[in-house]
């Protein structure tokens, strides 16, 4: 029997704004001696009233502008209710149901249309640490992170295989960081994956009756591999004529396997309520054009500026998920390289020249491709791999620049061999 | 006979102390003789600051400048320690303060003690504090009213010059009707809930009880206006109060909501009806109305209430503030678990949703009522205070108590509690509320029916 996989997302940005979304600590947390940048707001200490961040709210309704969402005029925070120790106030402020975005879309280069259900605003919360003081086991709160502005973007259950969800991810993240809203960095955590997956049979059009959610994943690379192993338990349970229990569950990324986190709580045991100490808010029209109209370009309209001028679309793709190789690529077009060679020296110049245009016009004339044994290649990529662990797992928690700087460290031994083909050869091998 | 200090309204002392008639010292140390002598009997006060009389010898310069005031035990007040008479923060040392108490310490006002209320403010007796009763200064066989009860009776019985209260249904307006003072609950968002430990965030106003309605007047107009803190204070300019009762006021057209009259006492209500005649006396107008029954706002405000509370309690996790949540009294264990219900998947609709849509209708019903009428009459309280006790056993003491002033406060409006005659040596008062931030034309309505009546004068025997 041929099986299907389902699988929808929601990834957590945190938003880079000054301060945090209720109050005026800075919410630049990361790496900060514990509770150091907190206030009565953020400690929810009793008599304590959140304000809310107009940049954040602001950031929220653009990046649901770039993915093409309806603006709720109208909209509102609600809490959500529940204990835990790194949530002080027992109440997590969310949105409930009106979210400021909602019903917005993504095409992937498949054409391919992803459909986004909401973007909407919430603070983060305090984060637990683990240790041992003298002897005892304790867990520690650090309340720096609570109240940071986080966006949460879900998509409905669309996509059917993981080279979609990773482009989707990835586009995400691309979109993030050319609004200039989040460093969407997952090592930080200030991007945060979480998957919904379920699988059903080939050819069923209603969605499964269950669904599993696998949580605290923090590279793309391990997101996919969490999915597959799901994929590959869920139809064995399924294939013994049972359900899945629905579940969270998390990722141990030295076994490539996923685990039991907690048994899903029923749905809205969260006993959602209008927050009272934030009255509604009431957007204009207006107010909301002004804001599309200051949304910069974005990654899709880039590429299709690029591939209209004759580079194609895998190039394209390459240098608008590379901000400084696409400032390269547009300095060669000033010095009036035509646009296809000067994406080719803007993919392939080694990393070293990247912000030197001027030895770039030189590499360019001097370069003269050389045919190498692909055997050859393949070696010398493997010993690279080895050699620069860093670089590696750079690129697979998602930065595009690690490859580049892959493809310089081969060409550094093979001289000017194709860059197209080393690229292959590196991503096949990772 | 010439009063004695601590009997000074407001208005008296702040001119006593321009004539250097006397001094703050003097002022601040006849109210904590007053405590020291009554006190104990009375139990108004939860904490006397031992700092106040240092304090006095040089008093910040301000409008209130060497005035001393008792604050309720749900404003954060650093030094002094902050319970709202619970257990749960007994001890608890608040490490910033809330912004009316800024306010007033900024103004030059000193705070000579906290007061006590019933815990967590779930109440209308003072009967509920964690911390023991406070008993009414008139009779104490009877009950102050509550929550705000402690800074009712320090009122009544002079301790203080005015106080600080906070009220979410009836919190101010009731016990300044049982303890004979005036209470008035300025329109929500008028005042900074900020750093005020929160009740029902939708309906939680803080306000003044005083002497006289000037003396009102005197300190909303430090306590209002919009506080960057607070996303719910309003930014509404703050009219000029005080100087605003000099402005005489004439044929006002006041309503009279038979509705509410037929849920009072029948002695209680003939004083009210007197109080009315008093306004056509002055010349307005009064005439009976109909507005929604009052009895259909219990069941808005306690769905709405218990659902905030539950919500609002929820941060005393056990973690943070030393006690675990099994130290909460019963009351608040049952406001906690109704909300819980009101709130959880399948009830919201019946009950919360339904209990804002009903809130909605009583809103209309009062912004059609003032399209007519400038204020409308509405007591306090059926009857005066009830005995010490009454409350137990009673789970719905409160909002039968205050039935006659939830509506106002579901939809956010400024009313007054006014003394307007006695019952058996108990005082009685009558109420008026105005629309949405009206509160200088119910000052003003106040202040002239206290210009022609001597009631607010009348001071219990300790
Ligand atoms: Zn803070």
């Amino acid at each position: 029997m041929k099986w299907q996989t389902v699988l929808g997302f929601e990834v957590h940005v945190e938003l880079s704004t000054r301060s945090k979304m209720f109050c005026g600590c800075p919410a630049d947390h990361f790496g900060k001696p514990p509770n150091t940048q907190t206030c009565p707001v953020c400690l929810g200490l009793p008599g304590a009233l959140p304000v809310p961040n107009a940049k954040a709210i602001e950031w929220c309704i653009k990046l649901g502008l770039a993915l093409g969402c309806q603006i709720n005029l109208f909209s509102k925070f609600d809490r959500k209710n529940y204990f835990y120790p790194d949530l002080p106030k027992g109440y997590q402020i969310s949105q409930y149901d009106l979210p400021f975005c909602h019903s917005g879309s993504l095409t992937l280069s498949s054409g391919k249309i992803i459909r986004i259900t909401r973007v909407h605003m919430e603070e983060d919360t305090g984060k637990l640490q683990h240790a041992q003081i003298d002897g005892q086991k304790v867990s520690l709160v650090d309340f720096n992170r609570s109240g940071v502005p986080l966006v949460e973007i879900v998509t409905e259950p669309d996509f059917d295989n993981t080279d979609d969800a990773m482009e989707y991810l990835k586009e995400i993240q691309l979109i993030v960081r050319t609004l200039g809203i989040s460093s969407a960095d997952m090592e930080k955590g200030s991007m945060r994956l979480e998957a919904n997956i379920s699988v059903r049979k080939g050819g069923q059009a209603t969605l499964p009756k269950y669904k599993i959610e696998v949580k605290n994943v923090n590279s793309f690379r391990f997101v996919k591999k969490a999915i597959e192993f799901e994929v590959v338990r869920q139809i064995e349970i399924l294939s013994a004529g049972k359900i899945p229990v629905q579940e969270t569950r998390g990722f141990n990324e030295t076994t490539g396997e996923t685990f039991t986190q907690r048994l899903k709580e029923v749905a809205n045991e969260y006993r959602y309520f209008p927050e009272p100490d934030i009255p509604p808010l009431v957007f204009t029209k207006d107010q909301i054009s002004v804001w599309q109209s200051e949304l910069p370009k974005l990654p899709d309209q880039k590429r299709r500026e690029l591939t209209a001028l004759g580079i194609t679309a895998e190039k394209s793709g390459m240098l608008v998920a590379d901000p400084q190789r696409l400032s390269l690529y547009e300095q060669l077009i000033d010095h009036r390289i035509p646009s296809p060679k000067a994406a080719e020296a803007a993919i392939n110049v080694p990393g070293n020249l990247v912000d030197n245009p001027t030895a770039v016009l030189n590499w360019i004339s001097e370069k003269t491709a050389v045919s190498v044994d692909p055997q050859i290649i393949i070696q010398t990529v493997s010993r690279v791999i080895n050699d620069n662990p860093k670089a590696v797992s750079d690129y697979q928690a998602g930065k595009q620049a690690s490859l580049y700087f892959l493809v310089g460290m081969v060409r550094r031994e093979l001289g000017n061999a194709d860059a197209g083909q080393i690229t292959e050869e590196l991503k096949h091998q990772l | 006979m010439p009063k004695a200090l601590h009997q000074l309204t407001l208005e008296e002392a702040l001119a006593g102390l321009k004539n250097r008639d006397f001094t703050s010292h003097d002022l601040v140390s006849a109210c904590l003789d007053q405590i020291k002598k009554y006190d104990s009997g009375i139990h108004a006060f939860l904490e006397v600051n031992d700092q106040a009389l240092k304090e006095a010898e040089s008093p910040r310069p301000g409008p209130l400048s060497g005035i001393p005031v008792a604050v309720k035990d749900n404003f954060l007040t650093p030094g002094l320690t902050t319970t709202a008479s619970s257990n749960i923060l007994k001890g608890y040392l608040p490490h910033y303060e809330s912004t009316v108490t800024a306010r007033l310490k900024a103004a030059g006002a000193i705070v000579i003690g906290k007061t006590n209320m019933d815990a967590w403010a779930h109440g209308s007796s003072t009967e509920t504090s964690d911390f023991g009763a406070t008993l009414n200064p008139w009779n104490t066989a009877h009950l102050p009213g509550g929550s705000s009860g402690g800074s009712a009776a320090a009122v009544a019985a002079d301790m203080c010059i005015f106080a600080i209260g906070s009220e979410t249904a009836g919190s101010i307006r009731q016990p300044a009707a049982w303890c004979g003072v005036t209470g008035f609950k300025p329109t929500y968002g008028r005042v900074s809930r900020y750093g005020v430990i929160a009740m029902a965030s939708s309906t939680d106003s803080p306000g003044p009880l005083a002497k006289t309605a000037a003396d009102a007047a005197l300190v909303l107009q430090i306590i209002a206006g919009l506080d960057p803190y607070d996303a719910t204070s309003s930014p509404r300019p703050v009219p000029d109060f005080f100087n605003n009762l000099k402005i005489k006021i004439k044929n006002l057209r006041i309503g009279l909501p038979w509705e509410y009259l037929e849920v009072m006492q029948p002695d209680t209500r003939r004083l009210v009806e007197k109080a009315a005649d008093e306004f056509i006396r002055m010349g307005h107008q009064v005439e009976s109305i109909s507005l929604i029954h009052p009895k259909y706002s219990i069941g808005v405000y306690t769905v709405v209430q218990r659902s905030e509370v539950s919500s609002n309690l929820a941060r005393y996790d056990g973690l943070r503030f030393g006690s675990p949540r099994s130290g909460f009294g019963e009351e608040a264990k049952r406001r906690i678990m109704l909300g819980t219900y009101t709130l959880s998947s399948g009830y919201y609709d019946q009950y919360y949703n339904q209990a804002q849509k009903v809130r909605t209708l009583i809103v209309d019903d009062f912004t059609r009522a003032f399209e007519k009428y400038d204020l409308i009459i509405n007591p306090a309280s059926p009857g005066p205070a009830l005995k010490v006790n009454a409350t137990l056993n009673e789970p719905m003491f409160g909002e039968m108590q205050d039935i006659l002033v939830e509506p106002s406060s579901i939809a956010g409006l400024p009313g007054f509690s006014v003394p307007c005659g006695f019952i058996d040596g108990l005082p009685v008062s009558f109420g008026l509320i105005g629309p949405q931030f009206s509160e200088a034309l119910v000052l003003s309505a106040a202040r002239n029916y206290q210009q022609a009546t001597q009631w607010h004068h009348a001071k219990p025997r300790l």
